[in-house]
């Protein structure tokens, strides 16, 4: 476009006006109009003023140093194996919980060792799998106040364990027992409502820092939401929809938080 | 994959800023900036030609999206809960200069990602259109909406009480 682009000033020339995308025929020429306009000319210079606060309030985040976590070779090298971290990639959880599946399950309530790296979900689930059809002994230490659970979770994994209240969600607390987990054990506690759904919240150290979304995965008809929130991984499984174990999994993520706030 | 990193970081700060924007919780950011690195990594071998800064931010929003989809109300957590009720009581809030992400926050999403492309990220109609994977005349258009009601919270400046009451609800 030139100085003698005839063509009416348009809306789209406002806005490339405003974002600086004219040249400068076209631009002498939107001036020209807009000092005929100035109600044009007030919307523009708000729609500019717009524009510099949005960039002045943002600029910071993009002069910062990138954290080391988002390098690519951070991201590309082995470390690209550990546990999966923030936003759901929904396609892989599927397959490794299907993978889990075809691999089945061994031995009483173990993670196989040799393979540590393992996502949580899936030792959360195949946990889950594991206890919610025993009949006789479906937790190691019954809810039953003979033995403070709270107290035996924590010393255990070496850090408090809140063991949430869930009967808002319609879940009664059934009692617990420890896993091992890599390193490390992890705790998982069960809990039941009144037509017998079982669910289960498993928690474990590590990754630490940190606080992601909500990752939900779907295995056959088992439904798990996994979490890390301050140096905690968790994960809640059952046999229900979405939507009421998405309510289970803000419950119980509330009251942890809040417990830690709390100690604080 | 040196070449990778040398592609592709460059545009993290901007990435970063982009998502920051979206989810107004930095950790909550960082960790949507990750999973956009990890998915554009395995997906770098299917990549076609074109614009790289464009796909990225492509991957970004697609990935936001999708979280939101799984987790409704990411958005409204008690970090953001708490930035909302704080920005009452600054004392610059009451004088009128409220935080423009407030209002940014109140848009639609595909009129706040036009908007946040098109004025911070610097993108031109077209990238935008490709990034949104939609025809220029949308992003025309959701450009000028986004603008309209940016410039009603600019005017409302004043009404912060009922403005955050508002929101928090």
């Amino acid at each position: 476009m030139t100085a003698s682009d005839p063509r009416p000033v348009g809306e789209d020339d406002l806005h490339a006006f405003v974002d600086g995308r004219l040249d400068p025929g076209r631009r002498a020429r939107v001036e020209v109009w807009l000092a005929a306009h100035p109600e044009a000319a007030a919307r523009v210079a708000a729609d500019r003023e717009v524009r510099d606060r949005l960039r002045a309030r943002l600029a910071p985040v993009a002069d910062e140093p990138i954290p080391a976590r988002l390098r690519i070779a951070n991201l590309a090298g082995p470390r690209r194996r550990r546990i999966p971290r923030g936003w759901p990639n929904a396609a892989a959880a599927a397959l490794l919980l299907a993978l889990g599946g075809a691999v089945g399950w061994v031995g009483r309530g173990a993670v196989p060792g040799s393979a540590p790296a393992e996502p949580m979900t899936q030792a959360a689930v195949s946990a889950f799998r594991t206890y919610v059809v025993e009949a006789a002994h479906p937790v190691e230490v019954r809810a039953d106040g003979s033995t403070d659970l709270v107290r035996w979770l924590s010393a255990r994994l070496r850090r408090p364990v809140v063991v949430p209240d869930l009967r808002a969600q319609g879940f009664r607390l059934m009692g617990g027992r420890l896993l091992p987990a890599g390193d490390e054990p992890a705790a998982m506690l069960m809990y039941d409502d009144d037509r017998g759904t079982r669910l289960t919240l498993y928690s474990r150290a590590g990754p630490t820092g940190g606080r992601g979304v909500f990752r939900y995965a779907r295995a056959d008809d088992v439904a798990a939401f996994s979490w890390i929130d301050a140096g905690m991984s968790y994960v809640v499984t059952a046999r229900t929809d979405e939507a009421r174990l998405l309510q289970v999994a803000e419950a119980v993520d509330a009251q942890a938080s809040g417990k830690r706030e709390g100690a604080r | 994959m040196d070449d990778l990193a040398v592609l592709i970081e460059p545009q993290i700060p901007a990435l970063r800023r982009y998502a920051t924007a979206l989810l107004r919780q930095r950790e909550a950011a960082d960790d949507l900036v990750q999973d956009t690195l990890e998915r554009a990594i395995r997906a770098w071998p299917q990549r076609r030609e074109g614009d790289l800064r464009a796909w990225l931010f492509a991957i970004l929003r697609n990935r936001y999206l999708e979280g939101i989809r799984r987790r409704r109300g990411i958005e409204v957590g008690p970090e953001a809960l708490m930035e909302i009720a704080e920005a009452g009581v600054d004392p610059e809030a009451a004088v009128g200069a409220r935080d423009v992400l407030d209002g940014i926050t109140a848009l639609p999403e595909e009129q706040r990602s036009v908007l946040l492309l098109v004025a911070v990220e610097d993108m031109t109609y077209a990238e935008v259109a490709a990034v949104l994977a939609v025809p220029i005349g949308t992003v025309m258009s959701r450009l000028s909406r986004a603008r309209g009601r940016m410039r009603t919270f600019l005017d409302q400046a004043p009404t912060i009480v009922t403005g955050h009451l508002r929101r928090v609800k």
